[in-house]
């Protein structure tokens, strides 16, 4: 293990892997000319406006277009209508909820679902007619949250679903899709072998992923019904696949061209415009721009799901967890699919504990459907299980880092969620939060400290790279993911060590989907491990090929060269080195271009584990909780760029931060969104914050030649709990429902609470 | 829909648009001016996206009107380096990773100018509170602030 602020570069023998060099793309970013969804123009290009539902559920009776096609400019309006039936297309379950959710047929199923879309020759026109689309409504009765969607009678938004995952098999239809079961040995045994038991029920609100830039695309479509698309995205390859869907054509009728990226944070990993600017421009015969206005991003686009988790746990004098009994329901928004089997998985997975019971529940609710949001699941999971851990410790009178070192799932261990745990980094994160001095930093009145843990799977899944050899030496690395928080750098960084040429000969490109093999979308933390690992792979190929390249010129034997610090050498020195440009530019009588693909599906995933200590002070007048210091450990397997790994630990940690204290969605009675905005929904600004503290611990990852796990979401699963236990420790008080505003911390300080 | 012809220096150049009467300066500099650095994240002056000095004053140019810089100055993202030359600020950001997505830059780049513009030697505190008006989800602030702090510090040995 490496615990330093500059992580292993010299001692792992690495020469650019390590290092903190200057992005690629950073450039064009400080001096504004990296093109982001919005920025975009074509000749002849409209602009877009969208009608969205004011209702969370209700029959679309009738939709009249007449007088919004009357005003001066509007080119094209499409509604449900003019989209292929996903259940006549055959289209899967699932992605007929896809197409059902970017334009709404027979009902709409929240505020802000689409119902139609205008596009115009300006924005005030676009807008103009979207306001006079006339639509008729019958308003149904709706649900908010998980209580309301399970009680008995309960409204159903879809009337034909049945709960999977029950025995007896469901007969009549609810709001919960589904249900999932991890349970292993005897919860009764469990709770006598225990000495304190806590038991506590919690609930979270939706939150946001916040990204700074709104949804954006610029599709052109031709009448045969070929088109380019242009989007931001978190992968431009899914969104083609789903798009091809909801518009019934074939995928290579798309050609879907990546933008620079404003944040995503897993909500952008789904469609919401791109089939709407397909249609409209097919419709209009021009290209079309579709931006969302801030309002539409929080109305219509991913927050996480708002949960209601319950946690029974025990443990024995000694601080050996005996038993946990875990009761959650996840909303999944206006369709199938929140991340509770994410949540199922992780809710116990940093600790070993010989008896559980984890029962989950999908369920439905009359608001926007739930997209990804980093280690999505696990946050709310770890908020619950996490306070309880802490709760224990206080219990039997342990140190908190003591009792979770006492629990720690290790190498070896058989998780909660089935498999053994690989070569793992959790305890060492357990100790570097124990060792650092952040950890002794004595604390004043109504000051607290708090302690949380988290893990994650991370995600390995398809990448493709595309290395080419120019004919002067430079070398060009395309991949098809698009870099959301610095990849670009990441395989530059992995470019330069394998062919061991300056970082300056090295131009990284995110390509379309008909520049580059197929990629899985930037989740999951997997970029670094899984397209790196096809830049590697790549790399070590143009190796073989440069060495084979030399060989031929020398007339040897491939097993006579080797390569070396950018050069071919001669093992037997008996000839002058060549250089990489010495080969590239004779590639010609050396068989051709130089180029190499590698395309795989990386199998070799290292799960990733984050301790914290937060450090608060509460103002008993107010209920003002203020973040005094914050520290964040976490196993990053291999840090292929320092900075921005500890970019990734403090942009999660400060997330976690606003879900714990300020966001949160709020609806009116009637089902709507009351706080669309970012005055209203307030997520953490430079005033609210202290420096964020990052260790980088470096137990390196077998699956990976280079020891990465990927870093981007488990810092975002312990602050939730981390904050509500510096509370407690700062006022007795354990808060159960986020976000721990001043109003209900203040309430817990006076008792007044409920 | 009547529109009014703008003049205005942006950047140092002379700039003529014809805009709307409620249109927004922010639209008027991306589509009429091209200045496409200059982000809208909200449109409601709670994100600083769409920062861009005018007249010396950082504003949120989602909410000024475009007619109203007839006769103003305004520096966008655009007009900050000098040439080849990049501000300080542009290369502190640079080398202390203090971006990721990058949407938010731009905005933050203007607003901590005008920061050490009017207070070359400001404290952390200083930072944080100036550019409060301005979202990042990525970072944590962290390395924007510490960015800002050594640009001021390179810029007063400059002037030492």
């Amino acid at each position: 293990m490496t615990v330093t602020d500059e992580p292993s570069t010299e001692s792992a023998g690495y020469k650019y892997v390590g290092t903190r060099s200057i992005r690629p793309d950073g450039l064009d970013k400080v001096t504004g000319r990296a093109k982001f969804g919005a920025d975009l123009t074509l000749p002849g290009m409209l602009e877009a406006a969208v009608v969205r539902s004011p209702h969370a559920h209700a029959e679309i009776v009738s939709i009249d277009t007449s007088e919004a096609m009357k005003i001066e400019g509007v080119k094209a309006i499409v509604t449900g209508a003019d989209f292929p039936d996903p259940a006549e297309q055959g289209l899967h379950p699932s992605d007929q909820d896809v197409a059902n959710n970017i334009i709404a047929r027979d009902k709409v199923l929240y505020d802000g679902h689409v119902v139609a879309a205008v596009a115009a020759t300006s924005r005030q026109a676009a807008r103009a007619a979207a306001k006079a689309v006339n639509v008729t409504y019958k308003v149904l009765p709706h649900v908010m949250n998980v209580d309301e969607a399970m009680a008995d009678g309960a409204a159903l938004l879809h009337p034909n679903m049945k709960t999977k995952g029950v025995d007896p098999p469901a007969e009549e239809p609810s709001n919960v899709a589904s249900r999932i079961v991890h349970e292993r040995g005897e919860l009764d045994q469990g709770f006598a072998n225990a000495d304190a038991v806590v038991e506590r029920t919690f609930t979270t609100k939706p939150v946001h992923q916040g990204y700074i830039e709104p949804h954006a695309c610029v599709a052109d479509t031709g009448a045969d019904g070929r088109s380019n698309i242009w989007v931001s995205s978190q992968g431009h390859f899914a969104m083609r696949t789903y798009t091809s869907k909801v518009v019934g054509v074939t995928t290579s009728m798309l050609k879907v061209i990546p933008a620079e990226i404003g944040g995503g944070f897993g909500g952008k990993t789904v469609i919401y415009l791109e089939p709407l600017a397909y249609m409209l421009s097919k419709k209009a015969g021009r290209p079309v721009r579709v931006v969302m206005d801030r309002a539409e991003v929080f109305r219509a686009s991913g927050p996480a799901s708002g949960t209601k988790i319950k946690v029974k746990m025990g443990a024995n004098s000694a601080g050996e967890i005996t038993a946990a009994e875990i009761w959650m329901a996840f909303e999944a928004g206006a369709f199938a699919g929140s991340p509770v089997g994410a949540a199922g998985m992780t809710v116990i997975a940093p600790y070993d504990i010989p008896h559980f019971v984890v029962e989950g529940f999908d369920v439905v609710v009359n608001k926007p459907k739930v997209a990804a949001y980093r280690a999505p699941g696990a946050p709310m999971a770890a908020f619950a299980v996490e306070s309880v851990v802490d709760d224990l410790a206080a219990e039997i009178g342990m140190d908190p880092i003591e009792l979770r070192l006492k629990n720690a799932v290790v190498e070896g261990t058989e998780a909660s969620y089935g498999p053994k745990f690989p070569k793992i980094g959790f305890v060492e994160t357990l100790d570097a939060c124990k060792e650092h001095p952040n950890y002794g930093e004595p604390l004043g009145p109504n000051q607290g400290r708090g302690v949380a843990a988290g893990f994650w799977f991370n995600a390995g899944m398809n990448s493709s790279a595309t290395i080419h050899v120019n004919d002067d030496g430079t070398v060009t690395t395309v991949v098809g993911s698009p870099d959301i928080g610095g990849s670009r750098a990441s395989m530059a960084l992995f470019t330069a060590e394998e062919l061991g040429i300056g970082l300056e000969r090295i131009k990284p490109v995110v390509a379309d989907t008909e520049t580059v093999g197929f990629n899985d979308v930037t989740g999951g933390s997997r970029v670094t491990l899984a397209t790196g690992q096809a830049v590697v792979e790549a790399c070590r190929a143009i190796k073989t090929d440069l060495i084979r390249r030399a060989a031929k010129t020398w007339k040897m034997e491939a097993d006579q060269v080797e390569w070396v610090d950018g050069q071919a050498q001669a093992k037997d020195g008996s000839q002058p080195p060549l250089s990489l440009a010495a080969i590239a530019g004779k590639m010609a009588r050396t068989g051709g271009p130089i180029s190499a693909n590698a395309s795989l599906n990386a199998r070799g995933v290292g799960a990733a584990f984050s301790t914290q200590v937060c450090d608060v002070e509460v103002d008993p007048e107010t209920g003002q909780v203020t973040i005094l210091r914050y520290l964040t450990a976490q196993d990053a397997g291999r840090a292929i760029h320092p900075a921005y790994v500890e970019g990734q630990l403090q942009g999660g940690v400060v997330q976690g931060i606003g879900w714990a204290l300020n966001e949160e969605y709020v609806h009116n009675d009637d089902g709507v969104l009351e706080n669309p905005s970012f005055l209203d929904y307030r997520i953490p600004v430079a005033s609210d914050l202290p420096m964020i503290d990052t260790i980088i611990v470096e137990v390196p990852n077998p699956g990976h030649p280079y020891g990465v796990r990927g870093v981007g979401e488990v810092g975002i699963v312990p602050p939730l709990a981390a904050v509500a236990n510096a509370i407690k420790a700062a006022t007795g008080k354990r808060l159960v429902d986020l976000p721990m505003s001043p109003m209900k911390v203040l309430e817990a300080i006076d008792g007044t609470d409920s | 829909m009547s529109r009014t012809q703008v003049t205005c220096t942006v950047n140092g150049d002379q700039v003529d648009f014809l805009t709307l009467d409620d249109e927004s300066l922010l639209n008027a500099l991306r589509d009429e001016v091209g200045l496409t650095g200059v982000k809208e994240g909200c449109g409601t002056g709670d994100c600083g996206a769409c920062s861009v000095l005018l007249d010396d004053a950082v504003v949120c140019s989602c909410l000024v009107f475009a007619r109203e810089a007839e006769g103003a100055t305004i520096v966008t993202v655009e007009g900050m380096a000098d040439g080849d030359h990049l501000h300080p600020l542009q290369q502190t950001f640079l080398e202390g990773a203090a971006l990721q997505c990058g949407v938010c830059t731009p905005g933050f780049l203007v607003a901590a100018k005008a920061l050490l513009d009017r207070n070359p030697d400001p404290t952390e505190t200083e930072v944080r509170y100036a550019l409060a008006g301005n979202l990042c989800r990525c970072t944590g602030y962290d390395k924007i602030v510490r960015a800002t702090l050594e640009a001021a510090r390179e810029l007063q040995e400059a002037r030492a």
